[in-house]
């Protein structure tokens, strides 16, 4: 194992390595079982500059996400993109790092409002595969210079560099939240109940759907907060959850916990809100599976969470049309990377060629 | 500005390439008549001009590969060029170029109201995207001042920005996917309207990169529900500093206005003498606007009015009705046009860490001394993205040459207290040699490799973006 302390002894790290490369920050979100040499960037990790008043903060790749909540809290902010912790999940242990996040582009429930991480990501510094370090983006809120390597970055899952300093755009923590709880609907009512709100002007920043019910989060001022919740009753029947209340369904949804212990092979699709429905009905027909405990909808329905018994994948293309693009995250074969068309596959090798050329970073993934 | 110098064996072929070009393309597609191209000599950059070899003009994305074919066989570089109102000369041509135009695909192919997209021709312009979808109660959030003209395609190319993005974000937190030809003439999508698909995020990187990836034909976006109203007050203060202090303040608070518009004595004077928007005549001035039902609205301005009160404004004007908020924003949106009465000027684009707004405003106006060129300012407070205006005389001579060493001072303090050369409208041309104020050579190196990938032999919008030292070899130009 190589424990760099800094950026130079990572990139130096990199340059003098012979053979493949394992990043991992705190091992939670590794992909699939690559060998090689473990690079362990722990080592990389502080607040570099934390601006409450410019809601900026840049931290190097390998802070602990907890420490990084702690920290914002204090200042009563939060990273907007709701990251979550998938350990339960897929049952690793370990700690999420900032590094990981943005490598896995981890986004949480409020993606429909505030974005995803790579939207929240600034800039960022990194290693390439070559041992040479790069900076794209900075710490500014607009910035259009050069070309976005930020994005390619985010969620590129360490295939193409190692990342050693992220820079986050946070957000206040709103004074009050409150979720609407929708019962008795069916999946494709219950969907229809989301898609309604999310197309209401009543910035909703959660719309959910887990264990027979419909959520919708509402965040804001509490003036503000309580008009809109009943603006949204006088279209739903829906009982309130308030506070700390509310604040417990969505960790819920954020880290997919209705599946945690479930068996089987762990799915999650991107697809249309108005597919999702279908599609699911289509593939639990296929495996038998129970609605009620084997699918978590988010974002509206357009991210499904599903468990399927092993097997099913064919199944499952079969389901989707086309329709959309689904990766297995638990289970036989499990990657990041979806299928992508030809001409997408070809120029991400190419792209991966040109940043890894001596493949020290995870092979074969496009 | 120096350009490479054309390529003369282009030039000498020229006839052969138009000919080819003619007959790969129906009728009234190109453009070679030199009476006509000048059209397309320039951009909103218009210190530069250059009249291009061709333009073509294609109806689809079938046209565009065939063209693109040509091009790429032939050698010919191409720039893609939207509505032509780039600020930083992106759309700007050489003389051995073909001039590929997308304002006439502009149309809407289709709107899903309930997964909240439009899909559209990527010449379509950015105004008529939200008004395809008005009606419906929705709206298209990236809003740059030149919507009326600009087009979608030019917003994806260059990530452009507007009043609102302190909320919804700029184009690249608002696209979902795009129809792209590949410089030799492949068609490919990337993304698509469910967004997440799981691979590299190549339309992260094509959003932003000037045109010279690809060539985007059509876009998928995010569409919103229009809030339920909106309402701008107008805060007027004895200095810049202070305006600078009580935008920090509004943004700690935990409030996020959907705008906050700054704008600096010099230019408040032109705005009223051009458009009589009734701004006070004061040393700075922010015009905020926030959203919601009228009782949400009166809840976040007291708040915002009880910050500034902290600040001793000079004036608090909350807009009482529809016509007011019209006035309001009047000032701001013809500030441009206003400053253009005074004289030729240079819009610069630096990004600053809102922290550093007093400081950076103080500097400016020092070297607005210096220089002795006057400069005003008024940009989006709320993310830091000032937009200097630096006044000259195109006729005077050596008046550019000061312009431009003036704005290269101020895009190099942006850098120097941790901000950018460009929040929004790109470097193109304009910025290219100062490339290397931000980035290094291993940053710059990575950037080109990009190219590198998705247009090997350079031919795409060639001379943007890098200093031309550093792309020479690229290019098969001697540097
Ligand atoms: C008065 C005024 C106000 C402005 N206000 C703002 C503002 O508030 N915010 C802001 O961000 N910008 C602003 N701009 C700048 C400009 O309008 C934007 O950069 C806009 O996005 C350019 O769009 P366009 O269609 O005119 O593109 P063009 O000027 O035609 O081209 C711009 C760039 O896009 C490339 N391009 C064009 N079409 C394609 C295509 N199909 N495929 C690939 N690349 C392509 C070109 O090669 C060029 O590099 C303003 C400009 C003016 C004149």
């Amino acid at each position: 194992m190589i424990s760099p302390r800094s950026e130079a002894e990572l990139a130096e790290a990199v340059a003098s390595a012979t053979g493949p490369l394992l990043p991992k920050g705190g091992g939670t979100r590794m992909i699939g079982d690559v060998a090689g040499e473990v690079l362990d960037i722990s080592g990389l990790s502080g607040v570099n500059l934390y601006e409450p008043a410019a809601l900026t903060l840049v931290v190097q790749a390998g802070t602990p996400l907890a420490q990084i909540n702690s920290l914002l809290a204090g200042e009563r902010q939060r990273l907007g993109f709701e990251p979550p912790d998938f350990r339960a999940l897929l049952g690793r242990d370990g700690v999420s790092t900032i590094g990981g996040i943005a490598a896995a582009n981890a986004s949480g429930p409020r993606r429909v409002q505030s974005g995803a991480a790579r939207d929240a990501m600034l800039g960022i510094r990194c290693v390439d595969g070559q041992g040479v370090a790069i900076s794209s983006g900075g710490r500014v809120m607009k910035n259009v210079t050069g070309y976005d390597l930020v994005k390619l970055m985010a969620g590129s899952f360490g295939t193409l560099a190692v990342l050693s300093e992220v820079s986050l755009k946070v957000q206040s923590i709103p004074e009050a939240e409150v979720t609407l709880v929708l019962d008795g609907l069916d999946d494709r009512a219950g969907l229809i109940a989301l898609r309604r709100a999310l197309g209401s002007p009543y910035d909703v920043s959660g719309a959910a759907r887990a264990g027979g019910r419909s959520y919708i989060r509402l965040e804001g001022m509490a003036g503000s907060v309580a008009y809109r919740a009943g603006r949204l009753r006088a279209l739903f029947d829906a009982t309130l959850a308030e506070g700390a209340q509310s604040a417990a369904i969505w960790a819920d949804i954020r880290d997919v916990s209705p599946l945690h212990g479930r068996a089987g092979d762990i799915w999650r699709l991107s697809v249309l809100p108005s597919d999702a429905a279908e599609i699911v009905a289509t593939l639990l027909a296929d495996s038998g599976g129970d609605g009620q405990r084997d699918v978590v909808y988010d974002w509206g329905g357009g991210l499904v969470w599903l468990t399927l018994p092993a097997g099913l994948d064919g199944n499952l293309r079969k389901a989707l049309q086309g329709r959309g693009a689904a990766i297995k995250l638990r289970g036989a074969g499990a990657a990041p990377f979806a299928r992508q068309s030809d001409q997408v596959s070809a120029l991400s090798s190419a792209l991966k060629a040109q940043f890894d050329p001596f493949g020290r970073f995870a092979q074969g993934v496009f | 500005m120096e350009m490479p110098r054309p390529n003369s064996m282009i030039l000498s072929h020229r006839a052969q390439i138009v000919a080819q070009l003619r007959a790969a393309l129906p009728e009234g597609c190109v453009i070679d008549d030199p009476m006509e191209t000048r059209v397309y000599e320039c951009d909103a950059l218009s210190a530069y001009r250059c009249a291009p070899l061709a333009v073509v003009l294609p109806r689809s994305t079938q046209e565009v590969a065939a063209a693109l074919r040509i091009c790429h066989r032939l050698g010919v570089p191409v720039v893609p060029r939207g509505s032509g109102t780039s600020l930083a000369g992106g759309a700007m041509p050489s003389a051995d170029c073909v001039v590929l135009g997308v304002a006439r695909m502009n149309a809407v192919l289709h709107t899903d109201y309930e997964n909240r997209y439009i899909h559209v021709q990527a010449g379509r312009t950015n105004l008529s995207v939200s008004g395809a979808v008005e009606a419906q109660g929705f709206f298209y959030a990236p809003d740059p001042s030149s919507q009326l003209a600009c087009a979608i395609a030019g917003n994806i190319a260059m990530n452009s920005g507007g009043a609102h993005c302190l909320k919804y974000g700029v184009t690249t937190n608002n696209l979902l996917g795009v129809t792209m030809v590949m410089m030799d003439g492949t068609i490919t999508t990337l993304g698509g309207p469910w967004g997440d698909g799981f691979g590299l995020d190549l339309l992260g990187v094509v959003c932003g990169s000037e045109g010279q990836l690809g060539v985007v034909t059509e876009a998928w976006l995010r569409i919103l529900p229009k809030p339920e109203g909106a309402r701008p007050v107008l805060v007027a203060f004895g200095s810049s500093e202070v305006a600078g202090a009580c935008v920090a303040d509004i943004i700690r608070a935990g409030i996020l206005p959907v705008a906050i518009e700054f704008m600096d004595r010099p230019c408040i004077r032109a705005t009223e003498a051009f458009a009589n928007a009734g701004y006070p005549d004061c040393e700075a001035l922010l015009i905020i606007e926030v959203e919601g039902s009228p009782a949400e609205i009166d809840e976040q301005l007291a708040r915002i009015r009880a910050i500034a009160a902290r600040h001793d404004p000079i004036l608090f004007t909350e807009a009482a009705d529809e016509a007011q908020a019209k006035r309001i924003w009047l000032g701001r949106k013809s500030a441009f046009g206003a400053m253009g009465q005074l004289g030729d000027y240079m819009c610069l684009d630096g990004t600053i860490p809102v922290s550093q707004l007093s400081y950076v405003l103080r500097r400016i106006g020092e070297l607005s001394v210096e220089y002795g060129l006057d400069v005003g300012n008024v940009f989006h407070a709320g993310d830091g993205n000032m937009h200097p205006l630096i006044l000259y005389n195109a006729n005077k001579d050596g008046d550019l040459a000061k312009c431009e060493a003036l704005g290269a001072e101020i895009l190099k303090l942006c850098v120097q207290v941790g901000g950018c050369l460009s929040g929004e409208h790109g470097i193109g041309l304009e910025k290219r040699d100062l490339m290397p104020v931000q980035f290094t050579p291993a940053d710059l190196e990575a950037q080109m490799r990009v190219k590198d990938v998705f247009d090997p032999h350079w031919l795409l919008n060639p001379a943007k973006v890098f200093p031309l030292a550093a792309s020479a070899a690229r290019r098969g130009q001697a540097a």
